[in-house]
């Protein structure tokens, strides 16, 4: 018997999705964004990492709720991950990515999305990333900054790296990315990743991720 | 003529040319980029040691903050 949440799903596209490890790198405006949708659409397992904790000034574009301020984002995401569906394993990490600890949170991922803020720390994970595990896919963003010209976004590729976003629009220094926008771009990452994972099953080398299926019964079992 | 293809577009090659030059001429001040030649990815701390081969295909992205 079919879990009614997978009623609505395509059987075949919901065992590969199942089966995929998805690393998500950062907790905020896209990171929050892209956890939930991924979520919602049935990958087996999220490694996500974020230091931060939840703050008002979030709320205005990243996935958290007032009664979640002070918490880590982390356990936030967690909580609110939880609500939605039970079909996602959550391996969460509340602590800062750097090039040493990089392989110990994600080595398993089929996939990495950058979801960080800062250009520098965005261009420390690609480069990490693309020296070590040059035939896995990362999905960045890049000028996120804004509202509409819908037609701005757009995505471009350089081997495994893909970039979603604008490519132009900067931060004003004091401004928040403004939530429909950096939601778009956050939906467009994840829509790539569950493009990506149905296209290049077969051309993949097999991981040596454990077989969460098992972990995901279990779960539900738990309930 | 020696030419090499920069974003798509091509541009003269010159005998010596690094990364760090090719950025300077294209006056790329952008502090946060990501330079591959040949999808071959590059990392900041080569940009002045890679020479930048005749006919290389050379992409230059610009990484903005926000998310």
């Amino acid at each position: 018997m079919i879990d009614p949440f997978f009623a609505g799903h395509d059987p075949q596209l919901r065992q590969i999705w199942q089966a995929a490890t998805i690393g998500i790198a950062g907790a905020g405006g896209l990171g929050s964004n892209i956890a939930i949708s991924l979520t919602r659409a049935g990958i087996g397992k999220l490694v996500i990492a974020d230091f931060d904790v939840v703050r008002l000034t979030n709320l205005n574009r990243q996935q958290f709720f007032r009664d979640q301020v002070g918490m880590p984002k982390i356990a936030a995401l967690a909580q609110n991950l939880s609500r939605i569906s039970q079909h996602t394993l959550l391996e969460p990490h509340n602590i800062r990515i750097t090039p040493d600890n990089l392989d110990a949170l994600f080595r398993r991922c089929d996939i990495l999305i950058e979801a960080f803020d800062l250009a520098d720390q965005k261009q420390m994970l690609i480069e990490a990333w693309q020296s070590r595990y040059p035939d896995r896919p990362i999905i960045a963003a890049s000028g996120v900054a804004g509202f509409g010209n819908n037609n701005a976004l757009r995505q471009i590729q350089s081997g495994n790296l893909y970039l979603l976003g604008d490519g132009v629009s900067e931060l004003t220094p004091g401004i928040s990315p403004i939530a429909p926008k950096v939601a778009a771009i956050a939906n467009m990452q994840a829509n790539l990743c569950l493009e990506l994972l149905v296209n290049c099953r077969d051309v993949w080398p097999k991981r040596p991720s454990e077989n969460h299926q098992g972990v995901v019964k279990e779960t539900q079992e738990d309930k | 003529m020696n030419t090499i293809i920069v974003n798509g577009n091509t541009m003269d090659w010159e005998d010596g040319i690094t990364v760090r030059t090719l950025l300077g001429k294209m006056n790329y001040s952008f502090p946060m980029l990501i330079v591959k030649i040949n999808g071959t990815l590059i990392r900041k701390e080569e940009y002045d040691l890679t020479l930048i081969p005749v006919g290389a295909n050379v992409a230059i992205i610009h990484l903005i903050s926000g998310g």
